[in-house]
C-alpha cells in the first residue's frame, strides 16, 4: 500500500495517508464483521433453541443490528451517582482500542497489511491482552459490587489464560521459525496438508488449547464470567447503556475476529483456500489476488467465530473455580508438554514419520468434518403428518384433538 | 521538521503529560490509569525508533501484565487512606528536587558529547534504541570488535557484550529483591492456624 500512495502524494504525506487509509479500513472491517457477527449470533441462538431469532428487519432479519444501533444511539447514556465519571466514560475506548490494534498487525492477505511489524504474532498477544483495562476499569468506575465482582473476575482469568494462550502461539512459531505473521502466512502456500495445524500432532493439539483459551479471553462462554447474567446481573456492563454499551460489543466481536485471524494465520493455513497449490498474489498480481485471498481469509475467521458462537449456546457456563482451574492445572501444563513435545519432533522424528503424520491428521480431519456436515445434509426430513394426526411411527394413533373431535375418552 | 519529529514530539508531550497526571492525581485508580498512558507513551516511542521487539516487550510485560495486577491490586485494596492521597510540603520537596536533578543529568548526557547521535548525520532523523541506551550508560563504542572465538572467522560482532553484563546484573538483583520481598510480604503470618484445617 505505501507503494500506492506513493504515486500520488509527496514523502510525509504518502504515510499520512497510508495511515489513514490502513485505520479506516480496519475500523470498516470492523464495523461490517460485528454488524453481521451479532445478526449471525442471534440466528445461531435462535436455531439452537428452536426458534426463528430475528425475521422482521429486511430480509432474514439482517438489518436487525441496524435497528439494534439506533436504539442504542437513541438511548440515554447514563452515568451512576457515585461513579467515578472519567473513567466510566473512558472505558470502553479503552477496550476498542487495544481491539482495534490488535488489527494493525494482522495480514488479511499476502501484504494486505497495515504495518508489516516483524513481531507481528507477539504484537497481537500483547495488545490484544490489554482489553482486560477497559473491562476492569468499567467495573471500578460503575461503583456497583456487580460491575466490581465482574472486573476482578475478567482481571483474574485474563492474566492467567494469557499464559497457555502465549505458549499455544510459541508451538507454531518454533516450527516456522518467525514472528512474523505474514511470512507466517506465506508459508503455508499449498495443499491443506501444508497447514501448520497437520504439521505434528502437537501443533494440532496446541490450535485446541489455542482456541480455547482464545474464547476465554475473549470473555465469551463458557468463559463469560465477567458478565454472567445469572449472578451478576450484567457484570462488568451493568451500569452501561446506549453507544458506551455498545462500544463494549463493538470491542467484543471486534477481538473475537482478530483471536479467528490469529488462529487461521498461525495454525489453519492463514489466507490460502488450501486447494489451490500456488500463491495468488504470485500468479495473478497484487490486487485480483488479494481479492481472493481476503475472501478466504474472512470466510475462515468467520467460521472459526460460528464455532463460538455454536460454543456460547450449547456449553452450560463454567463456575470461576473451575475456570481458573482448568487453566492452571490443564492447559498450562498441557501447554508446555506441547512446546517441549514440538521441539523434540522438529530435532529428532524421521522424514517418514513427519510425513505420514501430516497425510493422516489432514485427511483424518477432512473426514471428519466431511462426516459431520453430510450426516447433517443428509439426515431424513422432518417427519410430518396431515393437521391433528401424529406422524412417522404414531400414524393413526388418537390424539387429545382427533380423540376429542371423536367424541371418545381423551387419551 | 520532518514526519518521525514531529510525531516525537507529540508522544514525548503525551507522555510527560500522563506522567505529570500519574504523580498528581490524588485518586490512586486514576494514578494507575496515568501510567497506563505513560507506559504506552514509552511503548510507542520505542516502535518509533524502530524497536519493535522492545515496544511489544514493553506492552505485554508492563501493560497487559504489571499494570493489571498493579490495578487488580488497587481495587482489591484501595480504601481508607490509599483511597485519596495526600501529598505532604517535603515529600514535594524532596521529590521534586531528585526529579530535576534526574531530568538535569539526563539532559547532560543527551545533549553533551557522548550523546546519541542522529542515523543520517542530524537533521530529523532520530537516534535508534541503541545508541540512547549506550549513551545513558556511558559506554561510548570505539574500540574496534574483536576476535571471538567459536564463530567462524571473518564474522564481526557487532556489539561489545561486556558493555550490557553490568545493567543485565543490577537489573536480575533488583528482579530477585522484589521476588524475595514479595515473597516475605506474603508468608503466612499464623502458622498455627493452618494445622485447623488439616486432615
Amino acid at each position: 500500500m505505501p507503494e500506492f500512495w506513493s504515486e500520488y502524494l509527496a514523502y510525509p504525506w504518502n504515510l499520512v495517508a497510508v495511515g489513514a487509509t490502513a485505520a479506516g479500513l480496519i475500523f470498516g472491517f470492523i464495523g461490517v464483521a460485528a454488524f453481521l457477527a451479532i445478526w449471525a449470533e442471534r440466528k445461531v441462538s435462535g436455531r439452537i433453541q428452536d426458534r426463528l431469532g430475528p425475521t422482521r428487519v429486511g430480509p432474514f432479519g439482517l438489518l436487525q443490528s441496524l435497528a439494534d444501533g439506533i436504539k442504542l444511539i437513541a438511548k440515554e447514556d447514563h452515568v451512576p451517582t457515585g461513579a467515578d465519571r472519567f473513567l466510566f466514560r473512558l472505558a470502553p475506548y479503552l477496550a476498542f482500542c487495544a481491539s482495534f490494534c490488535g488489527f494493525l498487525a494482522l495480514p488479511f492477505g499476502d501484504g494486505l497489511v497495515a504495518k508489516d511489524l516483524n513481531v507481528s504474532a507477539f504484537f497481537m498477544l500483547a495488545v490484544l491482552s490489554s482489553e482486560v483495562f477497559g473491562v476492569v476499569l468499567a467495573g471500578y468506575a460503575s461503583a456497583s459490587k456487580w460491575s466490581l465482582f465482574g472486573g476482578v473476575r475478567e482481571a483474574a482469568q485474563v492474566v492467567s489464560y494469557e499464559v497457555p494462550r502465549a505458549m499455544c502461539v510459541v508451538v507454531p512459531v518454533c516450527v516456522t521459525g518467525t514472528l512474523n505473521l505474514n511470512t507466517i502466512g506465506r508459508q503455508q502456500t499449498g495443499w491443506f496438508w501444508d497447514w501448520n495445524v497437520f504439521h505434528d500432532p502437537f501443533t494440532f493439539a496446541a490450535f485446541v488449547i489455542f482456541y480455547v483459551t482464545a474464547t476465554a479471553s475473549c470473555k465469551r462462554a463458557p468463559f463469560d464470567l465477567a458478565e454472567a447474567e445469572s449472578e451478576l446481573v450484567a457484570g462488568f456492563h451493568t451500569e452501561y447503556s446506549g453507544f458506551r454499551w455498545s462500544i463494549f460489543f463493538l470491542a467484543e466481536y471486534g477481538s473475537m475476529f482478530a483471536v479467528s485471524g490469529l488462529a487461521v494465520l498461525l495454525f489453519l493455513g492463514g489466507w490460502h483456500t488450501g486447494v489451490l497449490p500456488f500463491e495468488p498474489t504470485v500468479e495473478w498480481g497484487f490486487w485480483a489476488g488479494n481479492l481472493l485471498n481476503f475472501v478466504v481469509f474472512a470466510g475462515k475467521c468467520s467460521v472459526l467465530v460460528l464455532v463460538m458462537m455454536w460454543m456460547r449456546w450449547s456449553l452450560p457456563r463454567l463456575r470461576i473455580d473451575q475456570v481458573m482451574m482448568t487453566c492452571l492445572q490443564y492447559f498450562l501444563p498441557i501447554s508446555c508438554v506441547l512446546l517441549v513435545g514440538v521441539c523434540v519432533w522438529l530435532l529428532l522424528a524421521p522424514a517418514w514419520l513427519t510425513t505420514g503424520t501430516r497425510f493422516v491428521l489432514a485427511f483424518g480431519s477432512l473426514a471428519l468434518v466431511l462426516g459431520v456436515a453430510g450426516s447433517v445434509i443428509l439426515r431424513p426430513p422432518p417427519a410430518t403428518g396431515p393437521a391433528g394426526q401424529l406422524p412417522g411411527v404414531w400414524a393413526g394413533r388418537s390424539t387429545p384433538l382427533t380423540a376429542a373431535k371423536a367424541g371418545e375418552p381423551g387419551a | 521538521m520532518s514526519l518521525p519529529v514531529i510525531l516525537f514530539a507529540a508522544l514525548a508531550a503525551a507522555t510527560g503529560v500522563s506522567a505529570l497526571g500519574v504523580v498528581l492525581s490524588r485518586n490512586i485508580v486514576r494514578s494507575a490509569v496515568w501510567l497506563l498512558f505513560t507506559l504506552i507513551g514509552v511503548s510507542l516511542t520505542y516502535f518509533l525508533l524502530g524497536a519493535e521487539f522492545l515496544g511489544t516487550a514493553q506492552l505485554i510485560v508492563y501493560v497487559g501484565g504489571t499494570l493489571v495486577l498493579v490495578v487488580f491490586g488497587v481495587m482489591l485494596t484501595a480504601q481508607g487512606p490509599l483511597q485519596s492521597l495526600k501529598t505532604r510540603p517535603a515529600e514535594w520537596a524532596v521529590g521534586g528536587v531528585l526529579g530535576a536533578v534526574l531530568f538535569g543529568l539526563i539532559v547532560a548526557v543527551t545533549l553533551g558529547p557522548g550523546g546519541p547521535k542522529g542515523v543520517a548525520g542530524g537533521g530529523g532523523e532520530l537516534p535508534g534504541s541503541g545508541p540512547l541506551g549506550l549513551a545513558f550508560l556511558g559506554v561510548t563504542e570505539t574500540s574496534q570488535p574483536g576476535e571471538v572465538t567459536g564463530v567462524p572467522a571473518g564474522t564481526t560482532i557487532p556489539r561489545t557484550p561486556v558493555a550490557y553484563l553490568l545493567p543485565f546484573e543490577i537489573v536480575s538483583v533488583h528482579l530477585l529483591v522484589v521476588l524475595v520481598g514479595a515473597a516475605y510480604l506474603a508468608r503466612a503470618k499464623r502458622r498455627t492456624n493452618t494445622e485447623k484445617f488439616k486432615r
